[in-house]
């Protein structure tokens, strides 16, 4: 595309949880490299519609805007992933934007992410340290080991997995696939493995792993390549083993 | 109820290992941020974390740690501190580790080191190339074991608005607005830590992260809390320009072999490819024959700005230059610098072994702030204290890298205590404060508020910002010239007029985020006026702070810390001695 050129985009919007959805289309000049981001940035400096209609600016969520913080995901031409990454030049027009449909939405493209951080507290993801005086160095690392632990860790809770998995609905409590990795991280650590037995009563008790029917679109859906499947099937065999010879097997 | 409840603004680094450390001992903690607190900006350092543990054999010692940071800042730290943040370093590495941060290892199981710029020695930390998630999301977790013991209750998607102080000028609690609701309401706390780190977004596009406004260091400073050495600012020399942000390219790339260069001719339209060596101009080598491309920050970033803004030789006329590898073997690329590039290839979309990236310098890290006094991290204002890139008292002039994730740390577990202490101490604790006192604050800020919203002319905030940066990159980043400073002053006043007319299409109160923008735009514009008021005093060349008219350091006249008051809708200076009794200065010089 060159210089002089108009991108569309078809925005789905909504001035409240209670309020009507409704599509806006816009137009924005083409740029080198833009993102959809920028595009957003260029609609709330000057929010008219396509049609030439006065409206509001679109409200979205972001922060670091090198796919590192996990604030901005939505839904993108029908997939669900970060826009600070979605290049203009890479998608289809015009370009379709939609909040996350598994959260409770807030308004606009801005969805409430908050479960996802209270189940994490349900099922105690955190290494459990004693202080943080000076108790000198932490547990010897195998260079592998790490390296496994280095790339579930990266997971930014961006509700991407929990988005395009099946079993995430109304009328489950399924926690999804990013708190079941989070548990395998933890239960992996050589601290964290000694209270590994609570994460699992916990992710028994709660829509844990028992729900998840092994659709693998949340490993497609992770910006991070993290692998997903992997961590539900580790998890669901450390559940079960848990469940049936209790923490005496540790 | 009377317990003493202390508040953090801001949930990086700094703000978190402060909360722990209050929770540890066990006082209630309010956390505010805007952006839910694993969201937040600390996520994007790379690099790693400096502390001298000298596992590689090399003889490193902390003593060395300290000095190499204190010539890297030209001198313009108070030097015991920094000192005592060098010798804790190696027990908060530690701390981490035992947090569970996934840190890279040697053979052995220990921990493994890198070197950075700046230094001789491998005296950085590294998780992969993404340690400031790491460390921010370990933190993040010891964090939500304390709210999950009803320790820490946070309050993200709130902003900080204003300090609420009492008659005798004394803080009582914040004034902060829900970005939800956009109810304001005013809380009291015995103790407030700010911690809300750089001010980025005053450069328009920088590296920093969307919630690096900066606004609610602008307010404090409005209040009466002293800001100090506005004017240093540290501009990486390579990123990728963007609309929306500029995205850091390591300085690895260019240690690997890559080179810099612009075409000779101005405004060449040609596929960089395809233009002859003999028409490309490859500025660095030929200015500094010795060290090429592998000068120093600031001086890589002086040349290009040169070369742009001077030579009028920018790509495309514009303000970018090629950093180039398409010479070097694919697979060396992939193998050595494969995290780096694949961020360009993500967000430019094209591959950097094909085309010369196209990058330029941006703002990147704020080494002014609020003014603290030493281990106290206390501001000027009882019951105010501050920590992480929001402070200004480790770097002095120049932050190496690595350095800051230390400094954030440091300063967290040193405020959190000192906090504490402060508060137990009070003979009238905030509860116990007249309710007029919140009042008054909570309608103080209603009303900016509702004259916002109510506002009538024909200004967009997204075009005043746009200007801002614009000016502020322009004049008040990499070559100072007295003359453009005081041009970028005078036009930041003009947009501070305009501000009064900006027409918001929003009027709503649920959600709606250009209101609140708009609401610290007012603040950035007060902070971008002290960066540049700031830097047009300081009338010598120290560390980033660059001005051609002055070319040396001054140690006889500027040896000094420029702290800032502002009083009656002014901005009053004064000249603070350095205390350099540990290291005496030296000239800086990293040529031979
Ligand atoms: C691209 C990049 C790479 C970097 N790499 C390195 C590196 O390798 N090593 C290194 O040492 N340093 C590095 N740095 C610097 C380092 O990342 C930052 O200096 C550091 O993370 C700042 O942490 P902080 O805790 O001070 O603030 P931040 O992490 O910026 O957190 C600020 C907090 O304040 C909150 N906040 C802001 N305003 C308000 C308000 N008004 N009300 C309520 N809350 C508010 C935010 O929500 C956030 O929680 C890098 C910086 C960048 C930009």
């Amino acid at each position: 595309m060159a210089e002089g050129k108009t991108i569309v985009l078809k925005i789905k919007r909504r001035a409240g949880p209670a309020e009507p959805a409704r599509w806006e289309e816009f137009a924005v000049a083409w740029r080198p490299n833009l993102n959809v981001i920028a595009c957003l940035i260029a609609i709330a400096e000057n929010p008219v519609t396509r049609d030439g209609r006065n409206t509001t600016p679109v409200s979205y969520e972001s922060n670091c805007l090198e796919e590192v913080c996990g604030a901005c995901a939505m839904v993108i031409n029908s997939r669900s992933r970060q826009a600070c990454s979605a290049l203009v030049d890479q998608l289809e027009q015009p370009i379709r934007l939609e909040p996350m449909s598994k959260f409770p939405i807030v308004r606009d493209l801005v969805v409430d992410r908050s479960r996802m951080f209270e189940n994490a507290k349900r099922l105690r993801c955190w290494v459990p340290i004693d202080g943080t005086y000076a108790i000198g160095p932490g547990p010897r690392v195998a260079p592998e080991r790490q390296e496994v632990a280095y790339a579930l860790s990266r997971c930014m809770f961006c509700g991407n997995c929990l988005e395009v998995c099946p079993k995430v609905n109304e009328n489950s409590d399924f926690v999804g696939a990013a708190l079941l990795n989070q548990v395998r991280l933890f239960n992996a650590h050589p601290t964290g493995r000694m209270h590994a037995h609570e994460r699992l009563q916990a992710v028994r008790g709660i829509g844990g792993v028992q729900d998840c029917d092994n659709a693998q679109n949340c490993v497609k859906a992770c910006p991070k390549n993290i692998p997903l499947t992997e961590s539900n099937n580790d998890v669901n065999r450390q559940a079960l083993l848990d469940a049936i010879l209790g923490w005496m097997l540790r | 109820m009377s317990e003493t409840r202390i508040q953090l603004i801001g949930g990086g680094l700094a703000g978190l290992m402060a909360a722990i450390r209050v929770a540890e001992l066990g006082h209630p903690v309010d956390l505010f941020s805007v952006v839910p607190v694993r969201r937040s900006h600390s996520v994007c350092a790379q690099g790693g974390i400096n502390a001298a543990k000298n596992l590689k054999g090399e003889g490193d010692s902390t003593w060395q740690h300290f000095d190499d940071t204190v010539y890297g800042g030209d001198f313009l730290q108070n030097q015991p501190l920094v000192k005592g943040m060098c010798e804790a370093a190696p027990g908060i590495i530690d701390l981490l580790d035992r947090m569970g941060v996934t840190f890279n290892r040697t053979a052995e199981g220990l921990l493994d080191f890198r070197r950075f710029g700046g230094t001789l020695y491998h005296r950085t930390a590294f998780a992969g190339a993404t340690t400031g998630q790491q460390l921010l999301y370990a933190l993040d977790e010891q964090v939500r074991r304390y709210e999950a013991e009803g320790r820490i209750r946070k309050l993200e998607g709130w902003m900080f608005l204003s300090a609420v102080l009492d008659d005798a000028g004394v803080s009582r609690g914040v004034c902060a607005v829900s970005l939800r609701s956009g109810e304001i309401r005013a809380f009291p706390g015995d103790a407030t830590i700010v911690a809300t780190g750089g001010i980025g977004s005053i450069f328009g596009q920088s590296t920093n992260s969307v919630a690096c406004t900066g606004s609610a260091q602008s307010a404090l400073f409005q209040q009466g809390v002293h800001y100090a050495n506005a004017e240093m600012i540290q501009v990486h020399p390579t990123a990728i320009p963007g609309e929306d942000k500029c995205r850091l390219i390591s300085e690895s790339v260019r240690g690997e072999g890559g080179r810099v260069w612009v075409p000779k001719t101005p405004h060449d339209a040609r596929d960089p490819r395809t233009i002859p060596e003999a028409e490309r101009f490859y500025f660095l080598e030929e200015w500094y024959p010795k060290y090429g491309n592998l000068v120093p920050r600031d001086v890589a970033t002086r040349a290009i700005h040169k070369v742009v803004h001077e030579e009028g030789l920018g790509v495309d006329g514009k303000a970018m230059v090629y950093l180039d590898v398409t010479h070097l073997p694919r697979e060396m690329l992939m193998r050595k610098l494969g995290g780096v590039l694949e961020i360009y290839e993500k967000f430019v979309g094209l591959d950097p072994c094909e085309h010369p990236m196209k990058v330029f310098p941006a703002q990147h890290y704020t080494m002014g702030g609020l003014w603290v006094d030493n281990e106290t991290q206390a501001t000027n204002v009882p019951g105010i204290y501050a920590a992480g890139e929001c402070d200004y008292q480790y770097h002095g002039a120049n932050r190496l890298g690595a350095n800051s994730l230390l400094s954030c740390l440091y300063g967290g577990m040193l405020a959190g205590p000192a906090a504490v202490r402060y508060a137990r101490n009070l003979t009238v604790s905030a509860e116990a404060t007249p309710a007029s006192v919140f009042a008054r604050e909570q309608k103080r800020q209603e009303e900016i508020y509702d004259r916002l919203r109510n506002q009538e002319g024909n200004e967009s905030p997204i075009r005043i910002w746009r200007e801002m940066g614009e000016t502020m990159t322009r004049h008040v980043t990499v070559t100072r010239y007295n003359k453009d400073l005081a041009a970028a002053d005078a036009k930041l006043a003009e947009l501070q007029e305009r501000y009064r007319s900006i027409n918001l299409a929003d009027r709503a109160r649920w959600g709606n985020q250009s209101l609140h923008f708009t609401r610290e735009l007012g603040n950035m514009l007060v902070l971008a006026r002290l960066v540049s008021q700031s830097a047009i005093l300081r009338d010598e060349s120290r560390g980033a702070h660059y001005k051609p008219e002055f070319p040396d350091r001054d140690d006889e006249r500027w040896l000094r810390t420029i702290r800032a008051r502002y009083e009656g809708g002014k901005f009053q200076f004064e000249f603070d001695p350095v205390d350099t009794s540990l290291i005496p200065p030296r000239k800086r010089s990293y040529k031979s």
